[in-house]
């Protein structure tokens, strides 16, 4: 808290005195998507020289509270509409954001996936090994983690279908499901390192592109990738926030830097991450990058994000409950 | 006190007033006032709830064990450095203060990787069948680490005003090592334990940085109550948030009153004697 304070005192501070203001623009965005945007940038500035992106990562909540307590971000790229509807509602976003960009505003999608150890000695293929009492499964917790909500919303999908809509026996399945979490971390990248440096757990659950990213950075050897026979789509929605870029004058910048996103440049860049992407052609491209997987969609399983949060991750919701009978 | 050495007591006792106002009253203000706007009904079933309950018996008993921890350790420590000349004395001396320095969140990933099962320490304590890292423990050595110079740097100065005079003459008339130690240098010394423990404890409490990265953040088992603050906050549920923080500043404030009374107990003691 303390530090997000000074820090959108210092950028209040810090605001005057940049040369050009509208060269400039800061993205903020969610926990693992730092390598992601480091490498758009590049490519974005080589083709706009002259202007600079910056960049800041966090739990997309924490973001979002951040930019209503003074961040100066132009624009937010996320992994959860609900934290840009709470821009939405601080007045700092849009009410028609998602029809501002193609695809509800989203320029690519992921799904939760698994990560295992090399072989997968576990034999784990699908969300129903997760609840076996000698696998140890590691995510963050859904409550600190965007992340993780993914999880927890993908694994109730699941046994919504398997289960074919038996509420006890959903609760019983995701019961177990958290039974099997040895450490609980507050964000996707923490949880990563426990998984890949403390050695800890049999599975890690992380965004498709997040798994991927791990694979190639510690060696393709080390880890195998699973994707599960069904999962969830993740949108990961991108908004200009009006009140910042009226202020600063950046409108124009905000808006091609987003666009460029969209461009098959930027989808490419994308999907190189392990981003899947809509463009046919980069779609085409990257194939054999991405196993098929039938991906069920909020609204059709949840009936929309707004029930989805009061129902299971307010205080008190579904997710208290089951984190309270651990 | 008839004249007074320094002028402008007026302005520098309205700087000192109006900055503890902005920068401490403020914002605790704030949060008090955040959380007595949910009436005392909503606010008991908040910070009575099972969880919260757990969250401070846990943080509570952990930061205990830290202090005792660092009560005995530190003690030795400031001890040594007053009362022996060795090479390296002064390197140790600098390193006592890391703590302060080091970003908590860089101590809790360090402490970590040490005390992981993979780890230097944690595979070592793994073979006599000692789990640190994700267990209580854990938080207990985060804390402890993280508290360290508040005991050594109240006890190090004292001591070392402490007059040999004291020692000689409880010796020349007859009292055991460890009489001496326990009838003369600890009562002078008390002050100052009493003053590192309370500072130690109440930063216990509070930290976050280092111990969520080796807690494991099990709710009810190694889940700290400042992690469930930060948690009802990622819920944009303020005011539950300054609830639950709430509890944890009375504690701490409490505890820091009774601490000053018996200091200032104490302090009357010895000038008596």
């Amino acid at each position: 808290m303390k530090s997000l304070i000074l820090a959108g005192a210092l950028a209040a501070l810090l605001a005057p005195l940049s040369a050009n203001a509208a060269d400039k623009i800061l993205n903020a965005s969610y926990d693992i998507s730092r390598e992601l945007f480091e490498a758009v940038n590049k490519e974005f500035v080589a083709a706009h020289p002259g202007v600079t992106v910056d960049q800041s990562h966090g739990g997309s909540s924490k973001q979002a509270r951040a930019i209503l307590e003074g961040l100066e971000a132009d624009v937010v790229t996320f992994n959860q509409i609900t934290d840009v509807n709470v821009l939405v509602k601080g007045g700092f976003v849009s009410d028609d954001w998602k029809s501002d960009f193609p695809h509800n505003a989203s320029p690519y999608y992921s799904l939760p996936a698994f990560l295992v150890r090399e072989g997968n000695p576990k034999g784990i293929k699908d969300w129903s090994d997760l609840v076996r009492d000698d696998v140890k499964v590691i995510f963050p917790n859904p409550k600190t983690s965007g992340n993780a909500r993914y999880t927890y919303l993908a694994a109730t999908a699941y046994a919504k279908e398997a289960f074919k809509g038996d509420d006890a026996k959903v609760d019983e399945f995701i019961g177990k499901l958290f039974k099997n979490v040895p450490v609980f971390d507050t964000g996707g990248r923490a949880a990563t390192t426990t998984f890949v440096e403390r050695e800890i757990g049999d599975v890690l659950i992380t965004f498709e592109a997040e798994t991927r990213g791990i694979a190639k950075e510690f060696g393709e050897d080390k880890f195998d990738i699973v994707v599960p026979s069904v999962s969830l789509l993740a949108e990961f929605p991108v908004a200009i926030v009006d009140k910042v870029v009226d202020k600063r004058g950046s409108r124009d910048l905000a808006k091609s830097y987003l666009d460029f996103l969209y461009s098959p440049e930027g989808q490419t860049v994308l999907a190189e991450n392990g981003n899947r992407v809509n463009d046919p052609k980069v779609a085409e491209t990257f194939k054999a990058d991405f196993p098929e997987v039938r991906l069920v969609t909020v609204e059709d399983v949840f009936g929309g994000w707004d029930k989805i949060t009061s129902e299971h991750f307010a205080s008190g919701g579904k997710l208290d409950k089951v984190l309270n009978t651990r | 006190m008839a004249r007074r050495v320094l002028p402008g007591l007026p302005l520098s006792l309205g700087i000192t007033l109006v900055y503890v106002c902005l920068i401490v009253a403020l914002p605790l203000g704030a949060l008090v006032f955040k959380a007595a706007s949910l009436g005392p009904e909503a606010y008991w079933e908040i910070v009575s709830s099972d969880r919260a309950l757990a969250s401070y018996r846990v943080t509570v008993l952990c930061a205990f064990a830290a202090t005792v921890f660092n009560l005995v350790f530190g003690f030795a420590l400031a001890w040594v450095l007053v009362r022996y000349r060795f090479p390296g004395r002064r390197l140790i001396d600098a390193l006592v203060d890391l703590p302060f320095a080091l970003p908590t969140a860089v101590a809790g990933i360090a402490l970590t990787t040490l005390f992981a099962q993979n780890g230097w320490f944690g595979a070592a304590l793994a073979g006599v069948g000692i789990k640190v890292a994700y267990t209580p423990l854990g938080i207990i050595v985060a804390m402890a680490f993280t508290s360290l110079p508040f005991i050594v740097r109240t006890v190090q100065p004292v001591l070392e005003e402490l007059d040999p005079a004291l020692e000689e003459a409880a010796q020349s008339l007859g009292g055991s090592d460890g009489s001496i130690f326990v009838r003369v240098i600890l009562p002078l010394l008390a002050p100052a334990i009493l003053a590192g423990v309370s500072l130690s404890f109440a930063r216990s409490l509070g930290e976050f940085g280092a111990i969520i990265f080796i807690a494991g953040n099990q709710p009810f088992e190694t889940e700290i109550t400042a992690l469930l603050t930060f948690i009802r906050l990622e819920e944009y549920d303020y005011q539950a948030a300054a609830a639950i923080a709430s509890v944890l500043l009375i504690t701490a404030f409490v505890m820091l009153a009774v601490t000053n009374l018996l200091q200032a107990r104490a302090l009357r003691y010895t000038v008596k004697a």
